[in-house]
This record gives C-alpha cells, sequence and structure tokens, in this order.
C-alpha cells in the first residue's frame, strides 16, 4: 500500500494549539526549521525559514496569509483540505500567528470555492470560541475573483492591497515588504495543514516520511484518463510509475506533472520521482490517455497561459502569445520547421527572464510536448 | 427611476463600505460585493465607489478589469462558468457545452433574452476528479452528462435549485 | 555612511553602498546597461526585462533597475545568456509593435527605434503587426494617442498615476489583452486628463504625441493676407537647442529669433514681456487681496492665492479642487494675456484688422493648446491665441525650412513687446513666477528691493518638490500701512502631486500661506510635456541653470521696471487691475466633474 494517511486523517482539536501557546514563537520556529517542511505551493520554499525572516524582522505589525487561491489545473487537493479538513488549516494558521508574532491573518480563497466559505466561517468561530482566550489571532476571510496569477505571493498580497494582481520584483521579498508593506508570510494550505501534526509529533517523525531533502507526505490530485482519479496521499520523493500503477493510469500517452506549470512526462520517464529537483511535486496528475491529439493538448495548455498571464512583463504577456501562435502556425504548416527552434530559444527566455514563476514555467510543457511529440504534430496529416 | 438608481447604488454602496471599511485594501472585497448584488459593476457604480473610497475611477477599473469574476456589463441572472481545463476536456466538456448552447440558444459568451442565463468558460475550477464540470454563480455541478446539464437547467429556471 | 559591498560586474571589481540597484552601480563605472521601462524620474516596474543581467549562482536573470546590490556579488552584463535574452524579449516587442517609423512622429528620436539599432536587429523574427488594429484617439486638442505603438511599459502610467496623480489613464485588462487605455477606455477629450503631456516625454514611442498644428501655421505664414505673430515663452529657449544637439542646458535665444524670422513669422515677440504684465496684475491682485482679507475682514476674498499660469494646474483644480477655484488668481496665464494684447492694443497701434493676426505661442507645454482653444480665451474679440506649438514642433519647422540653429546669427525679438525682464524669463523655472512676483510686490510696498542678494531669492530656487519662504513687510510706504509687519508666507510646489499635497493641507485648514505657486510640470515649465525628449532631472536642472544664468546677464531684472511694460499701461490699460484689465488679462475658471465628462448624464 502506498498511500500514507497524516494529512488525510484525523487530528485531535486544539491539541497542537495548546502545545505551541506553551513552546513560544522561537521554539515553534526552530521546531518548523528542524523540520525542514518546504512549501506545498509548488516552488518548495523552506517554511521554517519563511516564518524565522517575518520573526526576525524589526517591525512589529506582521500578517501570516494562507494562500487558498489553488488555481492550478488539476489540482484540488486543497478543495479537499478545505472541505473535510478545515480546522487543520486554521490550527496551522493559529500556530503560524503565534510563531511569527502576527496579529492577523486572511485566508485568501479562490472564487471558485466560495461555495466552501460557510464551513471555514464557522470553523474559524468554532475556534475563536475554544481559543480565543488563550490566544490572540484573528482570521479574516478574502476572495480572489478569478485570476490565477493571484496564486503567486506577491500577485496575492497586491490583490489583497486593493491593486491589480500584478507580482512585484524580488527583493524585497514579502518577509520584509508583504501586506500593506509589513513583513508576512504566506503559506499554501497544504503547508499549514502540516504545521499541527509536526507540532504534535515533531520534526523527526515528520523526517520519517520522505526522502532527504524534501521530507513529508504530499497529496496528489489525480485526474484525466485515469482508472481511479481522486486525491492521494503518498510519501514525498515516489516515483511517478508507482502512483500511476495504484491509481491505474500507467498505459497512457504521457502525463502532465505539477499542473499546467509543470511538465508533461512521457513514459519513457515515468521512473522519476515526485519530489522537488525532480518531478514537480505541486499536487496535479493529469493523465493524458493514449489517443489524446498531443496538439491539443499543449493549445489548451497555452491558451490558459495567455489569458492568465498579469500581462505586465515582455516574456510572458508576448511571448505565450507567441507560443501558441507558433503552435498553430507549425500545426496548420503555415511556418518553416526552423521557426520551431526560434520558438525553443524563446522558451529558454522565458524561463529565465519572466518576471515571476507564471511566465518562468508556463513554456515547460510547450518544450516537452513539442520535442516529445513533435512527429505528431508538425508532420500530420492535416 | 435614473435617480432612484442612483440612490440604490449610492445606499448598496454605503452598506458594503460599511462592512469592509474604506481602505485601499478593502477595494477588491468591495468590488466583489458589488458585483455581487448587482450582478455587474457600472460606470456609474465606479464613479459611487470612486467617490466614497477617493481612489481614482482609473484605478478602479484598471483592478476591476484584471479579474475575470468581475463583470463589467450585466450578466444572466445565472451565469454557467464550463470548466475548458484538460481533464473536463477529455471528459467531454464540449458535449455538455453544445449541450447547453442548444438548451438556451446562446453561444459562449452570451446572455438569454429572458436574462437568466449568461453561459461561459472558465479555466479549472479544481473539480477534476469529477469531471465534466461547472459552476452556476457559486455552486458547483460535476459528473455532468448531457441529460444531468438538462436537468440542471430546467430547475434553475422552475425556480427549485438542484 | 552607508555600509559599502564590493561586488564584479564583468570580472572587474568595484565597490558601492549596499541597496542601491545594479543598474545605478553599473552607471556609476560607465557600464551601459539597455533599458526601456525604466525612467528615473518613475517608480521602477522592472517589466520590459530588457535590462536583465545575470548574477553568479542565480539560474534566473534579474532586471538590473530593480535588483538591490544587497551582497557581494558577480554581475554579468552581457554573457551569452543575457544578450540573447535582452534581443528575444526586444525582438517580442517590436512584434507588438507597429512600426511604421517613416511616418512617425518619433521617427529618428524613438527609444524603440534606437534599441533596435543598437541590437542590430535587420528582421522580424516573430510575425510582425502589418496594419494598424486600433484607433487612434484624436480627440484632444493637445495629445494624441496612438495605441498601435504602445509596448505596454507602463512609462505613461507611472507618469499619470504616481508621479502627477492624475490618473486619467489605466491598465486594463489581463494576459494578452491587456491594454494601456485612458480610464474606462474613453476619448481623451473626455476623461479628466490635464494636458500636461509628461507622459508624452516619457513614452519610448511614437504612441503618445502632442497635437501639432505645424501645417496650419505654414499655410499662415505663407498666406500673405495673414500677419503671423509668435512670442515665445521662456524655456524653449533654454531647450531648443538640445533638438539641434547643443548639450542640454544652452540658451540660445537669440539665434532661435533669427531662425524664426528665417521661417516667415511677422513678429517675433517675447513672452517674458507678458510674464511681467502678469507680475503687474497678479501682484496687484495679492496686495488687493491681504487688503481686503487682512483690513477689511472681506470673508470671500480667499486665502492663499494660488498662481495660475501653468494651463495644467489650473485644469488640474477644476477637476479636483473645484471648490478651491476662487484661491487661483483671475489672472490669464502670460500666452493668453499676450493673445488679447496683440489682437487689440498691437493691432491698432500697428493699424492692422485683427482678424488677419494670426498669433501662435511657442510653449514648452502641451496643456496651452487646450488652454488657447477655451471659449473664455477670446476677449479680444478674436481667438486671443490661435495655435499652441511646442518647443518640438517648433523643432521640427526650423528642420524642415532647412535651417540649423548653430547657423544662426543672435537676432533680437521686436519691439514694443520684445523686452521681457529677468523676472519675466525665470517664470520658465519652478519657483519663478513666486520670486518674480515677491521682487515686484515687495518693492511696490516698501519701496525698496527685496533683501536678498542680488535679487535672489534662493530659499524658493531649486528642485525640492515644495518650497516655502516668508519676507516680513517692514517699514512699508504710508498706503499700504496695512501690511507693516505683516510676514508673507509663500510656498511653491510642481508636480501636481505635490499640488495636491497643499491642497488637502488647505482641506485640513492647515495650510497658513498667503501665495502659493503651482507649476503642473515637475521642474516647471522648463520640464514641460512639449520639451524636447528626453527629460529627466539632470537635463531638467540644466536648463534651470541657464535660465537663471541668463537672467543675471539681463539689463531689467523686475516686472515694474519693464518700459515697455510701463508704455502699455501709459498708452493702453491704464492701471493694473483697471477696467480694461479686467476685460483683457483675467478670466474665470469652470468647475469640471471628477471622474469623466458626461458622467452626470451617467448618474
Amino acid at each position: 500500500m502506498i498511500e500514507k494517511k497524516v494529512l488525510l486523517n484525523k487530528l485531535d482539536r486544539g491539541e497542537a494549539i495548546l502545545r505551541a501557546v506553551k513552546m513560544g514563537s522561537e521554539k515553534i520556529v526552530s521546531l518548523i526549521k528542524d523540520s525542514e517542511l518546504r512549501g506545498r505551493g509548488g516552488a518548495g520554499f523552506p517554511t521554517g525559514i519563511k516564518w524565522e525572516r517575518v520573526l526576525n524582522q524589526s517591525e512589529k505589525e506582521r500578517y501570516l496569509i494562507c494562500n487558498a487561491d489553488e488555481g492550478e489545473p488539476g489540482t484540488f487537493k486543497d478543495r479537499i483540505l478545505l472541505e473535510e479538513y478545515t480546522e487543520k488549516m486554521i490550527e496551522g494558521m493559529i500556530i503560524g500567528q503565534i510563531a511569527i508574532g502576527a496579529k492577523k491573518s486572511f485566508i485568501y480563497l479562490r472564487q471558485e470555492y466560495k461555495f466552501l466559505a460557510e464551513k471555514i466561517k464557522n470553523t474559524i468561530e468554532e475556534y475563536k470560541k475554544l481559543f480565543g482566550d488563550k490566544v490572540d489571532f484573528q482570521i479574516d476571510l478574502r476572495f480572489g475573483a478569478g485570476a490565477y496569477v493571484c496564486g503567486e505571493e506577491f500577485a496575492l498580497i497586491e490583490s489583497l492591497n486593493g491593486f491589480r494582481g500584478e507580482p512585484r520584483n524580488k527583493p524585497p521579498f514579502p518577509t520584509e515588504k508583504g501586506f500593506k508593506n509589513k513583513p508576512t508570510v504566506v503559506n499554501n494550505v497544504e503547508t499549514l495543514c502540516n504545521i499541527p501534526h509536526i507540532v504534535l509529533n515533531g520534526a523527526s517523525w515528520f523526517k520519517k516520511f520522505g526522502v532527504k531533502g524534501c521530507y513529508g507526505t504530499k497529496l496528489f490530485s489525480v485526474a484525466g484518463d485515469v482508472e481511479k482519479p481522486g486525491i492521494y496521499e503518498v510519501e514525498m520523493g515516489i516515483p511517478l510509475i508507482e502512483l500511476l500503477e495504484h491509481v491505474g493510469g500507467v498505459d497512457s500517452k504521457a502525463v502532465q506533472v505539477g499542473g499546467y506549470a509543470g511538465t508533461t512526462v512521457v513514459p519513457e520517464d515515468y521512473y522519476k520521482t515526485l519530489c522537488f529537483g525532480d518531478l514537480p511535486p505541486g499536487g496535479s496528475i493529469i493523465v493524458i490517455g493514449k489517443n489524446r491529439d498531443m496538439g491539443k493538448v499543449l493549445e489548451n495548455i497555452l491558451e490558459f497561459f495567455l489569458e492568465e498571464s498579469c500581462g505586465q512583463c515582455t516574456p510572458c504577456r508576448e511571448g505565450n502569445y507567441r507560443l501558441l501562435e507558433g503552435l498553430r502556425l507549425l500545426r496548420d504548416g503555415k511556418a518553416s520547421i526552423k521557426y520551431l527552434k526560434t520558438l525553443f530559444t524563446l522558451c529558454d527566455v522565458m524561463k529565465i527572464s519572466a518576471k515571476c514563476g507564471l511566465g518562468q514555467s508556463s513554456p515547460n510543457s510547450f518544450l516537452a510536448i513539442m520535442k516529445n511529440f513533435k512527429d505528431e504534430i508538425l508532420y500530420n496529416e492535416r | 427611476m435614473i435617480e432612484c438608481k442612483v440612490d440604490y447604488l449610492k445606499r448598496i454602496i454605503e452598506d458594503v463600505l460599511k462592512v469592509h471599511g474604506n481602505h485601499r485594501s478593502s477595494l477588491l472585497p468591495v468590488l466583489i460585493a458589488v458585483n455581487d448584488k448587482i450582478g455587474f459593476i457600472s460606470d456609474m457604480a465606479l464613479v459611487e465607489i470612486s467617490k466614497q473610497m477617493d481612489i481614482p475611477i482609473a484605478e478602479i477599473h484598471g483592478v476591476m478589469s484584471f479579474y475575470s469574476f468581475l463583470n463589467k456589463k450585466k450578466k444572466g441572472k445565472y451565469v454557467i462558468r464550463i470548466c475548458r481545463s484538460l481533464s473536463c476536456e477529455f471528459k467531454g466538456k464540449n458535449r455538455i457545452k453544445n449541450v447547453i448552447m442548444r438548451e438556451l440558444g446562446i453561444g459562449v459568451g452570451e446572455t438569454t433574452d429572458d436574462g437568466l442565463f449568461t453561459l461561459e468558460e472558465t479555466n479549472c475550477i479544481g473539480m477534476c476528479d469529477r469531471s465534466p464540470a461547472m459552476l452556476i454563480n457559486d455552486r458547483p455541478y460535476y459528473n455532468l452528462t448531457p441529460e444531468r446539464a438538462i436537468e440542471i437547467l430546467e430547475s434553475y429556471r422552475g425556480g427549485k435549485i438542484i | 555612511m552607508s555600509e559599502k559591498i564590493k561586488i564584479k560586474i564583468d570580472g572587474k571589481e568595484f565597490e558601492v553602498e549596499k541597496g542601491i540597484t545594479i543598474l545605478e552601480a553599473c552607471k556609476r563605472f560607465g557600464i551601459k546597461i539597455p533599458t526601456l521601462c525604466y525612467h528615473p524620474d518613475l517608480t521602477v516596474a522592472g517589466i520590459c526585462r530588457i535590462c536583465v543581467v545575470e548574477i553568479e549562482g542565480m539560474d534566473k536573470l534579474q532586471p538590473a533597475c530593480a535588483y538591490p546590490i544587497d551582497r557581494e556579488m558577480s554581475i554579468k552584463t552581457h554573457s551569452n545568456k543575457v544578450r540573447i535574452a535582452r534581443k528575444t524579449n526586444l525582438e517580442l516587442i517590436l512584434s507588438e509593435h507597429y512600426g511604421d517609423c517613416y511616418t512617425c512622429v518619433r521617427n529618428g528620436k524613438c527609444e524603440l527605434q534606437k534599441l533596435a539599432a543598437d541590437f542590430g536587429i535587420d528582421r522580424y523574427i516573430f510575425p510582425s503587426v502589418t496594419s494598424p488594429k486600433y484607433k487612434i484617439d484624436n480627440s484632444s486638442h493637445a495629445i494624441v494617442r496612438d495605441p498601435n505603438k504602445c509596448i505596454h511599459c507602463k512609462r505613461c502610467i507611472r507618469t499619470c498615476i504616481d508621479l502627477q496623480q492624475v490618473a486619467a489613464l489605466e491598465t486594463a485588462n489581463r494576459g494578452h489583452n491587456v491594454q494601456i487605455q485612458t480610464a474606462l477606455n474613453k476619448p481623451i477629450s473626455e476623461v479628466i486628463c490635464i494636458n500636461c503631456g509628461q507622459c508624452i516625454n516619457r513614452c519610448p514611442t511614437g504612441a503618445l504625441r502632442a497635437k501639432d498644428p505645424a501645417d496650419e501655421i505654414w499655410d499662415a505664414i505663407c498666406d500673405p493676407s495673414k500677419f503671423v505673430v509668435i512670442q515665445t515663452a521662456p524655456s524653449p529657449r533654454a531647450a531648443i537647442g538640445e533638438e539641434f544637439g547643443y548639450p542640454p542646458g544652452t540658451c540660445v535665444t537669440g539665434k532661435l529669433n533669427a531662425a524664426l524670422r528665417r521661417i516667415g513669422f511677422d513678429r517675433i515677440f517675447d513672452t517674458n514681456f507678458a510674464a511681467d504684465l502678469t507680475i503687474m496684475e497678479e501682484g496687484s491682485e495679492l496686495i488687493e487681496r491681504l487688503k481686503r482679507k487682512l483690513v477689511e475682514g472681506d470673508k470671500s476674498v480667499k486665502l492663499p492665492m494660488f498662481t495660475s499660469c501653468s494651463p495644467g494646474w489650473v485644469k488640474f483644480i477644476e477637476h479636483y479642487y473645484p471648490q478651491y477655484l476662487d484661491h487661483l488668481s483671475t489672472c490669464k496665464s502670460p500666452q493668453q494675456m499676450f493673445g488679447a494684447i496683440i489682437k487689440t492694443y498691437y493691432a491698432q497701434k500697428i493699424g492692422i484688422d485683427p482678424a488677419k493676426i494670426v498669433t501662435v505661442a511657442l510653449m514648452p507645454c502641451a496643456a496651452k493648446k487646450f488652454e488657447c482653444n477655451r471659449p473664455e480665451m477670446r476677449d479680444s474679440g478674436y481667438k486671443d491665441v490661435d495655435y499652441g506649438l511646442t518647443t518640438r514642433e517648433m523643432a521640427a519647422m526650423i528642420k524642415e525650412a532647412g535651417i540649423d540653429l548653430h547657423d544662426m546669427p543672435d537676432e533680437d525679438f521686436d519691439h514694443p513687446l520684445g523686452l521681457g525682464s529677468g523676472a519675466g524669463l525665470i517664470f520658465g523655472s519652478t519657483g519663478g513666477v513666486m520670486e518674480a512676483a515677491l521682487r515686484t510686490v515687495y518693492e511696490i510696498v516698501t519701496g525698496r528691493p527685496v533683501p536678498f542678494k542680488d535679487l535672489d531669492i534662493t530659499p524658493i530656487r531649486g528642485m525640492e518638490w515644495i518650497r516655502e519662504a516668508s519676507l516680513v513687510m517692514e517699514n512699508v510706504k504710508p498706503e499700504y500701512k496695512f501690511l507693516e509687519g505683516v510676514e508673507v508666507k509663500v510656498a511653491v510646489a510642481h508636480g501636481t502631486a505635490n499640488a495636491k499635497k497643499l491642497l488637502r493641507r488647505l482641506e485640513e485648514g492647515k495650510l497658513d500661506y498667503h501665495f502659493i505657486e503651482i507649476m503642473a510640470c515637475p521642474g516647471g515649465c522648463l520640464g514641460g510635456g512639449g520639451q524636447p525628449i528626453p527629460t529627466t532631472p539632470e537635463i531638467r536642472e540644466a536648463r534651470a541653470r541657464a535660465i537663471y544664468e541668463e537672467e543675471k546677464r539681463l539689463p531689467v531684472r523686475k516686472s515694474h521696471e519693464n518700459p515697455e511694460i510701463k508704455q502699455l499701461y501709459e498708452e493702453f490699460l491704464g492701471k493694473p487691475l483697471g477696467e480694461l484689465s479686467h476685460k483683457l488679462l483675467h478670466t474665470h475658471y469652470t468647475p469640471r466633474g471628477k471622474y469623466f465628462l458626461g458622467e452626470e448624464n451617467v448618474l
């Protein structure tokens, strides 16, 4: 059995909070640092270090933001956590507030998940009643309004600040100048859900799961041409093939790993592992069946980025447009095959010079699909 | 009628500001609330928000136009957003879309004459394990089949939403 | 002293203060980094990705304009990675830009064109725009917007929203649909644009330009039945040289006069003269207001009084603070006073039918084009000023006539109306109107020159955004006894964002000045929206220096001592604030909407 139940297990309400209150800021932060927990949103930045940076700021007005703007296509693991394990996220947030010394935190929930708002609000109220006298915390629920890029931490902060959700230049990082230009931690829902478990069971317990440099369990949203779609909790670092075998997706043409911003993995590479540094463990697995038209798959992905780019930096705004246009021209025989080389160069440039992660990762699938399925797309009988 | 409209708007925005405050950081919640209450954010509403929040109208419009759930024009009472991401596409999203288009007699981006429905496509709504899926206003519908889609539309028409 | 950090740029070692950007460091050491969305006057955006550099140990490139040197680092400014990224990003920009360079007003002066040349671009790598997609917005008297040439650098947005705080422009939509547009995408003439033209000065391409009346002016010059008179404002003479290769900060007054005469203008007058006239009227108005307020306790009289020479500022207050319009001096701007005098006094004097006179105003300003088209600016019985022409457009006319300023002798203005004092000349710089007014007001009231060395009122000079000074009126003449011992407090601000700061204080009742000079443009007129491009803090300072140096050399340095002004009052106007003055030289203002034209109909 490859499934591990940690996040998808029951949590004894409030025990972690009580323990955290006793521990105090420094101890919590050093525990999280010891656990080497890395952000579950995709970038994988060590959570403890993020917290420590805010804790060390001289500015006392600080904020914690729970990034519940799960917009990566193919990802729905946070939906399950928000719906069925709301209390874990809330506990993670309360502990986070204690750890970094924030009086206030926000949940930035994507509008598409508005139907979960009631449950979240009620849970916050319950915790307020149970622990309001022991911990000074405040959690506000805010909504996105349909913009994928707001999953990027600075875009999210700008959105909360009341501006267009456009990523900023870094540095300064949110830990220095975030919400209202005050030190701010932005953590993904799943990251926060790990927190109470670590507080209760310790860092070395957490590090029993996963592989070196990439500990813990991880939720994967599995969908597409697969026998058993759903949420699976597995250890970090398992080979993709094992997960595919478990869910009935081995017999496929390719797998989109890590959502549209991830990459397209072909069967020869199914042996690779899901962890930072190998296949992106963001949480989305879309299995692409044998009979799917890869040109159409890529078109779908690029159309998405064209629309969801914030549109401020050149490589992303114009680059994604040129990739989509190029795909269509090449597919329809209206551009020389040589043009593909130009587009590959463009992809490389986007990866290194776009302003934020969106533009830096949007060419991944173009590169993967155009390299692996060139014949299918370019030399068709259309 | 026009005067009432202004007063009505003014009151709505005043109420919204009472809840959310009129700091710059309340702008998005204010826009969402106005959008929810009236269904769209008109030039008139923008002027009123600008007045009450002391933010230039150009900036408010810039923010508003960034977010795809904030409507510049009046839409149907029920906005249907069909997910167009890969898993839904694999599971027959186009069939559902076609059925709805035929049932309602409108295309994507259009509103029915009775003002009841607007049909749109949207990016992933996080229902990939239950594709194909769609949102009608805030409510998700999933594991859709053409029959089920028609049934859902009927329920909205009849006022007994399922 | 801030902390020093050792860095390496392209292998060479340097030491810099912690926190400065890579771009600043490179500039200091003579290493050129190409930029596009960066502008020294504006907040940093870091979005064009042309200035990217490679920092050792980081796999992503970083924008030099935004990345602070926060640690020891080794930077490569032209590695192959950098070079290819820059070039590709430039190619992307070129492919979204409608590059009909031959027919573009910025041909030869376009930053994008220059970058393309520097990068050796010899073809479009990506499919290019072959025909315009968007309509050109021609609706305004002053500013023309051509979205086809927009490259989304947002310099105009940052100018309009951050620097000027006018917010007539916005970034709309998202992704590839992102649009730089006017508020709600209405025609420019319908949005809250003050026509300052600062966006034009900062646009790297031809997406924004001033509305050029040169063709009509040529027609008038070539029409023997027309008598074409040009007045030249103080600051174009300190800047137009830049268009001919002179370094910034070169005054070419005499050569400009010669060139204008060659072109065929019938008379060349000095707006400095009208500036002196403005001082006579505005100074008297200030004394009058002080008297009515301080002595008579007249509550209808509003203080502080604001200057009204800057048409961008006037429109700004009409839109945003109409409740304070009573604070604006009723004096027309020098341009408009001059137009009215030419078509009345001067026409009579030389016996020409004013209907045949065409008055052109060479101005550093885009808003002057709007101003001369205001319906209330027809007190001479005709359109007082027919055309407002910017410094840039004048330079183009001179070039079109085959004239090079370098070849021109120094020539004088025509007289009368061609003599301006130094006080009139410094109108071209922020603080100048105030200084000129104080020189005259103090002397009228006390009979003595202002108590500053060489008449230089240094506290209100310079480029600080808001400056203040006070002057105690002592030993006043008997007729101004009510001012004895009064400390006249003045302030100077430039850039409408700074005007807004003062107005906010006025709203809070915390503004106890008597007189405030406000210029819409940073630096005052010398940094106006019609001046040569580029504009930077250094260039503005150079132009200011040129103006103040030239004023030192002028024989008359106080407006009230200008003999031609005295002659005008003796022969025609009578006295300041007299009946004829009121008819010809003063005006009224119009409260305007704060959101867009026709908002009342929407509401």
